[in-house]
C-alpha cells in the first residue's frame, strides 16, 4: 500500500493542453474519487498515474517514488477499465491469473490466489466460464478480481460502473466500498457521477477543464463549496443560483434579486459594499415553505413519496425546492419560500464570497 | 440469435410463391452460372475422346465415362510432381508471408511509430503494381541470385503480392481488437511480444485463417511468375504444367487438361471447406467479448 502524490502534473496532446497543472495528495489507504464533467481530463490523469500516457510536466509519486518514467508493469498498480477489458479468449480463472502467470509465480500459488479472490467476489462457480458467458455485473466483478489477485499498491478505476444498469450500479457501488474497507488498498476512482463520488469517497477531487476546482471530504464539499462550479456540481438536485445585488437594508445588508425581491444577505467575513453584484446559491433542500419567505409562483410539483420537489419561479428564475412535508400546490399558485442557508459567489470569477 | 433475427426480418417472404420468386429463383440462377464451368470441367474430364469430338453426342452428358484422361495425366506426365511443387510452394510462401504480415500489421496498427501511416500506404501501393509488370525486374533479380528454375524463385517472389495483401487484411483485423485489452495486458506485466502472442494472435485467429486461405489460394493459382521463373518440367506448378505440357502446338488434350484442373482444385476446395466458418468470421471482423 502506498500514497499517491501528484505535483503540478500537466498533459498536452500535441499542442493541445488538456491537464493544466494538477496537484493532489492521496494518502495511504484512502479512497479518492476524481469527479468532473465529461472531457475534463479525469481519464487522462488516471492513465498518467497508470503509466499508459506520458506525462508532459510535473511529477507523479507512488509510495514516495517518482514514477514518471517507470513502466506500467513496474508501478505495482492494477486498473479496472470502463468496459472491463477482459481477455475474451481466456476463462475467468485465466483472466484473473494472467498477471501472476506472467510474473512466473508457482502454479499452486496462482490457483490459491485466484480462488481466494473469486471467493471474495462470489465468482467461485464461474471460474471456468468465458467472459462472453457472464452478465455485465459478473464481468465487472471479474475485472475487479483481476485487480485484487495482484495485491497491488494502488487500485485505479476508470468509470467501472457506467456500463451497468441503475440498480446494479448502486449494488456494485456498495460492494466496491466494502471491498475497500476490507483490503484498505489505496484507490483512485474516476467517475462523472457526483452521487457515486459522494457515497464512495474518503476524498473527492473535483475537476473541471483540466484543473482541480476543490479537494475535500464529500460533506466538506457539500457544506463548503469553494466556487460556483463545485457548488453546482456536488449535490442533487443541483444548487439554485440567483443573480442579485447587495443593498443596504436598515442597519444590515440584503441582496436584492430580480423584481425587487429581497433576501437577507448571508453572513460573510468579506466586506460587502452595497451595489456589488453577487450570485446567491441556495440548495433545494435549504428552502422552506414559510410565511416569512419571498414570493414564488409554483410551476410543477413532483412528490417522490419521501419528499416533495417543487419547481417554481422565484424572482424571474426557475428554482427547485425539496421539502419534507407533502404539499398539493397547483401550478400558478403563489407561495412563499424562505432560504434557510445561502451561499454568496462572485459572478465574475465564480469564487465563493466567505 | 443472428439466425432468429434473420428469419424474423424475412417474415414478409413467408408465402411460398413469393419465396420462390424472391429467394430460390435468384439463388438457382446464381448457382447455375457459378457452377456450370465446374460441371463442364467434370464432364469433360470423364468423357472419352470420341464423345468429346463427336458432333452428335450430347455435350452435357457422358455415355461411357472413362478414367483414361486421369491415367494419362498421372502416369504420362509429371502431374504428381507438379502437385507436390505447388503444394510446397503455396504452403511455404503462405507461412512466410503470414509471419511477415503479422509483424508488419501489428507494428503499423499498434506501435504507431513515426511514419506508420506512410509505411502502410507504401505497402498498399506495392500491392497495386500488377504482377504482369513486376515480373520483369523480378526475373532479373531471380537470375542474379541464381534462383532461376528452382522452387525458391517462387517461394521468395510470391510474398511480393501476398505480404501487402495479408498485411492489409490483418491491419483491419487488429484494429477491431480493443486497444484496452493491450493496455490491460501492459499493466498486467506483459511485454510487447507477450501481448502479440498471448492476446492479439489468439484473438486474431479468424483473421489469420482468412489471410492464410487467401494467400494459399493466390499462390496455388499463380501463373505468370511460375511460367517465367521455371523452365524444367519437374519444377513446374500445376497451373503452368497443365497448360504447357497438355497443349502441344495447336492440339489441346481437353480431357487431360480438365482432369488436371479438376484434381488441382481439390486441395483448395478442401482447405476452404475446413475453414469456411473462420473465413467468414474473419472477413466480417469484430472481436466479441
Ligand atoms: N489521445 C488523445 N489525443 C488527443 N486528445 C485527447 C486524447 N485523449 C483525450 N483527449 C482529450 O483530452 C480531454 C480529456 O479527455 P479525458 O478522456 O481525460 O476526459 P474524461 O474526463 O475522462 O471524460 P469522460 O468522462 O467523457 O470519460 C478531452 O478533451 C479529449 O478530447
Ligand atoms: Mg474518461
Amino acid at each position: 500500500m502506498a500514497s499517491v502524490t501528484l505535483k503540478d502534473v500537466r498533459k498536452a496532446f500535441g499542442s493541445t493542453p488538456v491537464v493544466h497543472g494538477v496537484s493532489v495528495e492521496i494518502l495511504d489507504g484512502e479512497f479518492a474519487v476524481l469527479v468532473g464533467p465529461s472531457g475534463c481530463g479525469k481519464s487522462t490523469l488516471l492513465r498518467m498515474i497508470a503509466g499508459l500516457e506520458e506525462i508532459t510536466g510535473g511529477a507523479i509519486e507512488i509510495g514516495g517514488r517518482v514514477v514518471n518514467d517507470v513502466l506500467p508493469k513496474e508501478r505495482d498498480i492494477a486498473m479496472v477499465f470502463q468496459n472491463y477489458a477482459l481477455y475474451p479468449h481466456m476463462t475467468v480463472a485465466d483472466n484473473m491469473g494472467f498477471s501472476l502467470k506472467l510474473a512466473k509465480r508457482p502454479r499452486q500459488e496462482i490457483e490459491d490466489r485466484v480462488r481466494e479472490a473469486a471467493k471474495i467476489l462470489g465468482l467461485t462457480e464461474y471460474l471456468e466460464r468465458y467472459p462472453r458467458q457472464l452478465s455485465g455485473g459478473q464481468r465487472q466483478r471479474v475485472a475487479m478480481g483481476r485487480a485484487i489477485v495482484r495485491n497491488p499498491q494502488v487500485f485505479l478505476f476508470d468509470e467501472p460502473l457506467s456500463n451497468l444498469d441503475a440498480k446494479l450500479r448502486v449494488q456494485m457501488r456498495t460492494e466496491i466500498k466494502e471491498l475497500h474497507q476490507r483490503l484498505k488498498t489505496t484507490s483512485i476512482y474516476v467517475t462523472h457521477d457526483q452521487i457515486e463520488a459522494m457515497t464512495m469517497a474518503d476524498k473527492i477531487v473535483v475537476m473541471n477543464a483540466g484543473r482541480v476546482e476543490q479537494i475535500g471530504a464529500p460533506l466538506e464539499l457539500y457544506d463548503d463549496p469553494a466556487n460556483l462550479f463545485v457548488a453546482g456540481f456536488i449535490g442533487s438536485p443541483a444548487m439554485n443560483f440567483l443573480p442579485g445585488r447587495v443593498v443596504a437594508n436598515g442597519a444590515g445588508l440584503a441582496v436584492e434579486l430580480g423584481g425587487g425581491v429581497r433576501v437577507a444577505a448571508p453572513r460573510v467575513q468579506a466586506p460587502l459594499a452595497p451595489g456589488r453584484e453577487v450570485t446567491v446559491g441556495v440548495r433545494p433542500e435549504h428552502f422552506a415553505v414559510s410565511a416569512q419567505g419571498v414570493p414564488a409562483e409554483v410551476i410543477v410539483v413532483e412528490p417522490t413519496g419521501a419528499d416533495t420537489q417543487i419547481f417554481c419561479n422565484l424572482a424571474g428564475v426557475e428554482v427547485s425546492a425539496v421539502v419534507r412535508e407533502r404539499h398539493a400546490f397547483r401550478p400558478g399558485e403563489a407561495i412563499r419560500l424562505a432560504p434557510q442557508l445561502a451561499y454568496l459567489f462572485d459572478p465574475g470569477n465564480g469564487a465563493r464570497i466567505r | 440469435m443472428a439466425r432468429e433475427q434473420d428469419t424474423q426480418g424475412m417474415d414478409y417472404l413467408v408465402s411460398l410463391p413469393r419465396r420462390v420468386v424472391t429467394v430460390y429463383l435468384p439463388v438457382l440462377v446464381f448457382l447455375v452460372v457459378l457452377l456450370f464451368p465446374f460441371y463442364w470441367m467434370v464432364v469433360t474430364s470423364f468423357k472419352p475422346n470420341e464423345e468429346l469430338i463427336s458432333r452428335e453426342a450430347n455435350p452435357f452428358w457422358i455415355v461411357a465415362p472413362t478414367l483414361a484422361h486421369f491415367k494419362r495425366l498421372l502416369f504420362q506426365t509429371e502431374y504428381p510432381q507438379w502437385m507436390w511443387n505447388t503444394m510446397l510452394v503455396a504452403v511455404v510462401a503462405t507461412f512466410l508471408s503470414l509471419a511477415a504480415s503479422v509483424l508488419a500489421a501489428y507494428a503499423i496498427e499498434r506501435l504507431r511509430f513515426r511514419g506508420a501511416r506512410e509505411t502502410g500506404l507504401a505497402i498498399f501501393l506495392a500491392y497495386l503494381v500488377p504482377p504482369s509488370i513486376l515480373f520483369i525486374p523480378l526475373a532479373a533479380m531471380v537470375f542474379r541470385l541464381g534462383l532461376f528454375d528452382t522452387k525458391f524463385a517462387l517461394i521468395l517472389t510470391y510474398p511480393t503480392f501476398l505480404v501487402p495483401f495479408a498485411t492489409w487484411l490483418l491491419m483491419g483485423y487488429f484494429r477491431s481488437i480493443p486497444y484496452e485489452l493491450e493496455e490491460c495486458a501492459l499493466i498486467d506485466g506483459a511485454s510487447r511480444w507477450q501481448i502479440l502472442t498471448k492476446i492479439i494472435l489468439p484473438l486474431a485467429v479468424p483473421g489469420l485463417i482468412s489471410a492464410g486461405i487467401f494467400a494459399f489460394t493466390l499462390s496455388w493459382n499463380e501463373f505468370i511468375y511460375a511460367l517465367t521463373f521455371i523452365q524444367s518440367s519437374e519444377q513446374k506448378t500445376v497451373p503452368v504444367g497443365v497448360v504447357t505440357e497438355l497443349v502441344e502446338g495447336d492440339v489441346y488434350h481437353w480431357g487431360a487438361l480438365m482432369a488436371g484442373a479438376l484434381l488441382g482444385s481439390v486441395p483448395v476446395a478442401i482447405v476452404y471447406s475446413f475453414f469456411v466458418e473462420y473465413y467468414v468470421a474473419g472477413m466480417t471482423g469484430a472481436v466479441k467479448e
